[in-house]
């Protein structure tokens, strides 16, 4: 493993640890109240979703018209991490709906586009896994498909206007909650890139492990 | 006069109907509106306690990235080992079962 990654997980670690007591101090909002404060890792977390689906299309994108094998690694890696923090985004955004909104999931724009993009990245996976020879090529189709829904699922709160909120919340936020939200979103940055390195360390591995059994039957 | 009348008679009808357009617009009044409400009559969104969510999606978020370190690092361990195997069978030349 590289040098940066025991001290960047060190810090991470700590970073997470003091979350809690950075998000308990700010303050309630106003019309949610308690609830709300699911917002310091539901965001976040839909971030780093959106930021995996745009690393496994990109690097699929470079694998299909490149053909390297490192490029597709990364993809495999990044498309783990869109069903991880995907999970994340789409069970924390429900425990907060059912409370601010009265249920837990509507069939708006934003929730069906993000779920569809999830699904996706399941079936990115599935299909490696149990896809057989050339299902790296047809991954790397499915990647682009999430990687295209991923600005329809940023804006689209902006153009169907449902009772999720738009993009203007962030850069509106008053600096008690602007604070701990970009010091939870730092930390998932950095907790994405974490397992993204660890992940792709995990494929590294296997390329090592294949080119180890063929140096052995010959 | 008739001409009147009927000019009279179709302005009241145009009110009327704009009147009651007007008065379907206006946003009903909730019970809060109206007076005190006694907590145990909110509605169910309303009553829900909101620290057993926000608790349990603050788990679910360090469970799930707990569970999925764990899941990578046994996994890596597994080819790891696996690498070291052969290589040292490699160094040897020979190939264990």
């Amino acid at each position: 493993m590289p040098k940066w990654f025991m001290p960047a997980a060190v810090i991470c670690g700590i970073m997470f640890a003091l979350s809690p007591v950075l998000i308990a101090r700010a303050p309630y909002e106003s019309t949610m109240g308690l609830v709300q404060k699911i917002f310091y890792y539901h965001m976040p977390a839909a971030g780093m979703f959106l930021v995996a689906a745009v690393v496994c299309g990109i690097a699929s994108v470079r694998y299909l018209f490149g053909g390297s094998p490192r490029q597709d690694r990364l993809a495999w890696a990044a498309a783990e991490l869109v069903v991880l923090f995907g999970a994340i985004a789409l069970v924390t955004g429900p425990l907060w709906a059912r409370k601010a909104w009265g249920v837990w999931w509507q069939w708006d724009v934003r929730l069906t586009s993000s779920l569809m993009g999830w699904m996706v990245a399941v079936a990115y996976l599935l299909v490696r896994k149990y896809g057989g020879p050339g299902s790296d090529k047809l991954a790397a189709g499915l990647a682009l498909f999430g990687m295209a829904n991923v600005p329809f699922i940023y804006i689209s709160v902006n153009y169907w206007r449902t009772i999720h909120p738009t993009t203007n919340v962030v850069p509106t936020l008053p600096t008690s909650m602007g604070v701990p939200f970009w010091f939870c979103f730092t930390a998932f940055v950095l907790l994405f890139v974490l397992l993204l390195r660890l992940r792709v360390r995990l494929e590294e591995q296997r390329s090592r492990l294949d080119v180890l059994y063929l140096s052995l039957d010959e | 006069m008739t001409v009147f009348k009927r000019v009279i008679t179709f302005a009241s009808l145009i009110l009327l109907l704009a009147a009651g357009s007007i008065a379907a617009e206006q946003p009903q009044q909730t019970e809060q509106q109206k007076g005190f409400v006694p907590v145990s009559e909110l509605p169910p969104q309303d009553q829900l306690p909101a620290a057993p969510l926000l608790v349990s999606a603050y788990a679910f978020v360090w469970l799930a990235v707990f569970g999925y370190v764990v899941s990578v690092a046994r996994r890596l361990s597994v080819v790891q080992r696996e690498c070291e195997r052969l290589e040292a069978d490699i160094s040897r030349g020979h190939r264990t079962p």
